[in-house]
């Protein structure tokens, strides 16, 4: 399979990764060489083999459902761009 | 005595115990060396205050008796590990100048253990690369030369009027630059590091390659454990399921030092087993009599070099002599890992790095909306091989395609773990492998128009991160340029102990390799 340039942009706006013009052939070129790379993963027979879920065999750790961490909002926003009150603030999305 | 920047760890170890120098003096030597080597471009950050502060803190721990086990000794931090207070940039413009309010577990057991941060390294950006080039913060540059570039101090000079002061970027005639071989990737800081004698030990991520391939290139001992002997708590994710965090020394006891302390059971990961963590270093002088070492015939690819090949049959050789059984063995899916990973890391990459999103934290740049908001931080961000990956992760997501790709990837995965559980039903205890298909190449030399020309320097070592298996890379000699070769152990789950024993006999027959003298300086 190989993607075209109509292809490209739609993965690039899935992907929310904004591209130019001039970008869209580089990226097409570059997406289909990796496409072309894995497509003799197509030789294997897979029929009645289980798709990898746990690389080791483990059982899901599982704690007591409560409050074991927190109570410090200023620490969490301290990184964020824009913040106020200890919010994050986002350009208005409902209008 | 020998400078206190050549020591082994256990070597230094055995120095501050004996109080023939400090901890103290240990961290400045270091921090002196690191200062000298910044044309190598190995460190993103150095703090040498941290380091002389916990080293002082560790002199005392040692004047009253109560040394712990990797007390005073400098390390490096692979730039994708959090550590309080001290920015994290995963080799990414994205994260801006993050700095996080809390300390990774394997970062924390270190320091909990007394060993001493002299700064954080340099990485391919978000771990992803194979040479250290997709780094934002400039290509970091092996202290190793060919043998016939070695021996000109003029080296040195190009390179230090190369690096652009501000982006740390290499400037200059693409010939000469691509002299300079590159350490490898994604742990590239951490490997020339270690070899460039810029720290004792330093902690280092693979998730295809990224600790065994640059440990290979630069003739160090890098061991990726079982996936969740490590903890990943606080470390930037790329591949959740593949991640899995390792340390790059000197010697194959150093690694083995090294991993006891960064290892173990942690409740903030749930893929973290809860094992308890053997003494390694008691591991290393084991031994191999009596263990049964498998020769995998599919990793004799086509077009192999002769110089690997006979790297290969003398590590089978040096093995065999010191008495292993040798066998030939088959594992006949390892043709197909390195495609199936270029689509199960990549799907795991893009979901990982769907919180890089100008909200939180990190770079924002803005939109006329919240959409193009996003969309504009992440096309600033992101250098070009992240998007590149993050693009064909959604891809191989997207509807329609999920069963073609990502399914089918999943199911080979299941097939290349089973090969190896064969092999291992077999009797057998660990399988020698090369570590990689060539030595180190020049900076600029690979995968500018094919992304794939890249990816194929992790051939040999994608199959261990695919199974979760441990994986260890040993230098093993010198091409006919001078440049080092490793091999590659592959062990069973969670028995890292055997890796670090045969690792041991290759380190003894092989002979510790001569690290480069210091042209950068």
């Amino acid at each position: 399979m190989s993607v075209d340039e109509k292809t490209v942009r739609r993965i690039a706006h899935l992907a929310r990764i904004a591209v130019t013009d001039a970008e869209v052939p580089h990226l097409q070129g570059e997406l289909n060489a990796i496409l072309s790379f894995v497509e003799q993963l197509n030789e294997v027979n897979v029929d009645g083999v289980e798709p990898m879920t746990s690389v080791t065999p483990m059982v899901m750790k599982k704690r007591q459902d409560g409050v074991t961490d927190g109570g410090y909002p200023a620490k969490i926003v301290q990184n964020a761009p824009v913040t106020e009150d200890s919010f994050f603030l986002v350009p208005k999305v409902v209008e | 005595m020998t400078e206190l920047t050549h020591l082994t760890i256990s070597e230094a170890r055995d120095g501050l115990k004996a109080k023939t120098f400090s901890a103290t003096e240990l961290a400045q030597a270091h921090i002196a060396a690191v200062e000298k080597a910044r044309a190598l471009n190995a460190y993103v950050l150095e703090t040498p205050e941290k380091a002389l502060a916990m080293a002082k803190a560790s002199d005392e721990k040692i004047a009253r008796g109560e040394a712990r086990a990797l007390e005073g000794i400098p390390l490096g931090v692979k730039d994708l590990f959090c550590t309080d207070g001290v920015t994290a940039t995963a080799g990414s413009k994205i994260l801006g100048n993050f700095n996080p309010p809390y300390e990774s577990t394997v970062t924390q057991n270190l320091w909990n253990d007394g060993a001493v941060m002299l700064g954080k390294l340099n990485l391919d950006e978000f771990a992803m690369g194979s040479s250290n080039e997709t780094s934002a913060y400039g290509p970091v540059v092996s202290p190793w030369l060919r043998r016939d570039d070695s021996g000109s101090n003029s080296l040195g000079t190009v390179l230090r009027s190369a690096r652009d002061s501000a982006t740390n970027t290499l400037q200059g005639d693409a010939g000469l630059l691509s002299k300079f071989r590159v350490p490898g990737g994604s742990s590239g800081g951490s490997a020339a590091a270690v070899a460039a004698h810029l720290c004792l030990g330093a902690t280092a991520t693979d998730t295809g390659g990224s600790i065994r391939q640059p440990a290979a290139f630069t003739g160090t001992v890098g061991i990726k454990p079982t996936y969740g002997r490590v903890s990943r708590w606080g470390t930037v994710a790329f591949a959740s399921s593949l991640d899995q965090a390792g340390p790059i020394a000197r010697t194959v006891r150093d690694a083995a030092i090294m991993l006891r302390s960064m290892a173990g059971p942690d409740a903030k990961d749930t893929t973290c087993a809860d094992l308890p963590v053997p003494d390694y270093e008691a591991a290393v002088t084991r031994g191999v009599k009596g263990l049964k070492i498998g020769i995998p015939k599919e990793y004799r690819v086509e077009g192999m070099s002769p110089e690997i090949e006979k790297l290969w049959q003398q590590g089978t050789e040096w093995l065999r002599a010191a008495g292993a059984e040798i066998v030939e063995v088959s594992l006949p899916h390892t043709k197909y890992a390195l495609p199936a990973y270029y689509i199960v890391a990549p799907a795991e990459a893009s979901s990982n790095l769907a919180r890089y999103d100008g909200v939180r934290y990190g770079l924002r740049e803005n939109g006329k909306d919240i959409a193009d908001m996003y969309e504009r931080t992440r096309a600033a961000g992101f250098g070009r091989e992240v998007k590149r990956r993050i693009m064909i992760g959604t891809y191989v997501l997207s509807a329609g395609y999920y069963d073609a790709y990502y399914v089918r990837a999943q199911k080979i995965r299941t097939l290349i773990k089973r090969d190896f559980e064969e092999v291992y039903a077999q009797g057998v205890h660990a399988i020698l492998t090369p570590a990689t298909p060539s030595a180190a190449f020049g900076i600029g030399e690979k995968g500018s128009g094919d992304p794939v020309e890249m990816y194929l320097n992790d051939i040999f070592t994608v199959t261990v991160n695919m199974a979760g298996l441990p994986g260890l890379a040993v230098p093993a000699g010198l091409d006919s340029q001078g440049l080092p070769l490793g091999l590659q152990l592959i062990g069973r789950a969670f028995d890292e102990e055997t890796l670090f024993a045969v690792g041991q006999v290759i380190e003894d027959a092989a002979g510790r390799i001569a690290l480069p003298q210091p042209w950068w300086a």
